[in-house]
């Protein structure tokens, strides 16, 4: 099936006054339509800016090359005019502060309501009435009463609930969830992933779900990317990846996950070193420094991603082959 | 067992109508490390203030070595706050950005060994930042400088440099990857054994918390409603709240070689948190069908009755209207539950 979503050899880098850094180094994936994909990796390892760039929404100081085609159409180099046409409709996203995405002085009802006057050309009444609809189906109770309201009167969790029906008004094919529990408790976590789960069901929509957490990402995606220092370091399908991590990378940050289950540890077990600092270049494997099977090759020459397209991994030397 | 370093007595702390912390009693030993968990609001932080009069009880004691914190003078307190130190959860945050690291550490030393010279402090500053695994030459750079997991480790310096008898930690972990958080746990641990310290760990992470207590309390609005060793805890939760929180953990089970399996698909959920009053049990819930009442309130909620009856699926009628008391149901182990002499249906397994 041809995927609704592909990136091809993304860069992009931030102008510095102490020179350039490059955030995202040549990143290539590609989504079907209705997939879930969980992109996973360490703060700075560059994946909410692969999706700033799918939404044009990098920072005025970052260029960006490569391509990002959405339903058979180039964005990258699209205009913000040609952008808006999907952005905010047919592709959507979901921030990580439910609080700061919404804006504070507006009322829920008006914030959604604009959104289909914007994009659908329809009347404030009946954008009103859907955004009610779709609060209903996000299951936030007396909508009505809800849409009067103002952002700090919800909790983090109604808030977040809020901003999935607004991501979904326009009937979307595509919707990017950026951290879209890392600010809730896990009681509220557990409830925000169920609907997210069947938000998919009920919308068919493809998601990419952003996540720092491999353990959130689990519960919800087909396939799984892993991103290190800029790049995609493994994809491979969500139950593949769990069982038999190929990048040395993954499988260590597989075992530095503390379980609720199992031996308790006398000590944890932890990753040694720092991720590259951004803006290193090295004409080597970024993760060599930190990597148990590093050996000389790892260090004169950078691995790519290989391998068919639903397990790819970048190392020279891969686990469970 | 010994006398217990602190002991904490029905503390009970308002922010004005609003009783934030309401009767929390419980024991900590030299050398113990207890993990206190509960969602946000349920009073983890303020209760750890209070202990440290950081923050004014308007009832209750805290006893440091027998000596209660919370009536003794000023200056007694001064003095015993060398024993008392904590570690917070932004690293970058509490450390003042125009100070130097170094600065930063020796300042505990020049407030109470002010008959310290410098050579003899920069010393010990040197030492202590090779000990949290930094080098000596980094005392003059700023906290900018710093990754949030090398703050981390500023910040447990800071702490450390009097050797504390008592280091609360809250939520220290948060902010950090999870390669790094590794690290700075198994740094306080070493710390931990080498000068015997208790620690209170303050989390959200139940899984790091397993992994580090000895003794787990669990807080839901402003009362303990279990307390227990922590394998009991985690192997055979009683309360229903405690439950729930381990059921909603998203969770990659590990088997006998090691392996990571495939995780839970369907994770159990917990109806809508108080601070949502009206939200529905959440979609794919089934195991919580309790839908909390229209326009329950906190302040409801704690006049009278079990706090948690309105997201409970066990709750009885007799939760409406007496509080459950902390009793000890196994050795060690307490739960303040109407009906924690049954055996109920894990809530992992129910429907």
């Amino acid at each position: 099936m041809a995927p609704i979503l592909s990136v091809e050899h993304l860069r992009i880098s931030f102008s510095h006054r102490a020179g350039t850094i490059e955030a995202v180094d040549g990143v290539s994936l590609a989504v079907a339509p209705a997939e879930c994909v969980g992109i996973v990796g360490e703060s700075g390892a560059g994946k909410t800016q692969v999706f700033m760039a799918v939404m044009g929404l990098l920072a005025g100081t970052a260029q960006a090359s490569g391509s990002v085609r959405f339903e058979g159409h180039e964005l990258l180099a699209a205009d913000a005019q040609a952008l808006n046409r999907v952005r905010g409709s047919k592709l959507t996203m979901i921030f990580q502060d439910p609080m700061t995405s919404l804006t504070p002085h507006l009322q829920i009802g008006t914030q959604l309501a604009e959104v289909m006057v914007a994009h659908l050309g329809m009347r404030w009444k009946d954008a009103w009435g859907c955004a009610a609809r779709m609060l209903e189906r996000v299951h936030v109770p007396d909508p009505k009463r809800r849409l009067r309201q103002y952002p700090h009167e919800l909790s983090g969790g109604m808030r977040q609930r809020v901003m999935i029906a607004m991501s979904l008004l326009c009937n979307p094919s595509f919707v990017i969830a950026d951290e879209p529990t890392t600010a809730l408790d896990v009681t509220i976590q557990a409830q925000i992933i169920e609907l997210l789960r069947a938000v998919r069901g009920e919308f068919g929509v493809g998601l990419v779900l952003i996540s720092h957490d491999l353990a959130v990402v689990a519960g919800l995606a087909d396939r799984i990317l892993v991103m290190y220092a800029g790049s995609v370091v493994e994809n491979a399908l969500a139950e593949e990846l769990f069982r038999h991590p190929r990048h040395p990378y993954t499988a260590e940050l597989l075992k530095c996950i503390p379980s609720i289950s199992g031996a308790r540890l006398a000590r944890l077990p932890t990753l040694v070193g720092q991720p590259p600092r951004a803006g290193e270049v090295l004409e080597a494997c970024r993760f060599a420094p930190r990597c148990p099977r590093a050996a000389d090759r790892c260090r004169i020459e950078r691995p790519q991603l290989a391998g068919s397209s639903s397990s790819q991994v970048a190392c020279h030397f891969p686990l469970n082959t | 067992m010994s006398s217990p370093l602190l002991r904490v007595r029905d503390l009970r702390v308002e922010f004005g109508a609003h009783t934030v912390v309401r009767g929390v009693s419980f024991e900590l030993f030299a050398g113990e490390t207890v993990g206190l968990v509960g969602e946000s609001g349920s009073g983890k932080s303020t209760l750890a203030r209070a202990i440290l009069r950081l923050l004014k009880a308007v009832g209750g004691s805290v006893e440091l070595l027998g000596l209660d914190l919370l009536k003794c003078p000023a200056a007694t307190l001064r003095e015993q706050r060398r024993g008392l130190q904590m570690v917070f959860q932004d690293p970058l945050a509490s450390l003042n950005p125009r100070m130097t690291v170094g600065e930063a550490i020796a300042e505990p030393l020049k407030i109470f060994e002010p008959g310290l010279n410098a050579n003899s402090r920069l010393g010990q500053v040197s030492a202590m930042l090779e000990r949290v695994g930094l080098s000596a030459g980094m005392a003059g750079r700023y906290p900018h400088e710093f990754s949030g997991g090398q703050c981390q480790r500023i910040g447990i310096a800071r702490a450390m440099i009097l050797s504390p008898k008592l280091l609360i930690c809250d939520e220290i972990v948060s902010s950090l990857d999870v390669s790094i958080q590794g690290q700075i746990l198994n740094l306080l641990l070493d710390l931990q054994r080498e000068t015997g310290m208790a620690l209170l760990f303050i989390s959200h992470n139940l899984a790091v918390v397993r992994h580090l207590s000895h003794r787990v309390l669990v807080m839901y609005l402003g009362k303990l409603v279990e307390m227990a060793p922590c394998e009991a805890l985690f192997a055979s939760p009683i309360h229903p709240y405690t439950r729930a929180l381990l059921a909603a953990v998203p969770h990659i089970a590990r088997d006998a070689e090691g392996a990571v399996a495939r995780p839970l698909r369907a994770a159990p959920t917990l109806p809508a948190a108080l601070a949502e009053p009206t939200q529905p049990a959440a979609l794919a819930a089934p195991i919580l069908p309790a839908a909390p009442a229209e326009a329950s309130m906190t302040p409801r909620l704690m006049a009278a009755g079990c706090a948690f009856r309105d997201r409970c699926p066990y709750a009885l009628p007799v939760c409406e209207t007496s509080e459950p008391p902390l009793l000890e149901v196994a050795p060690g182990h307490w739960a303040a539950c109407h009906r924690s002499h049954e055996t109920l249906i894990p809530l992992s397994c129910a429907s």
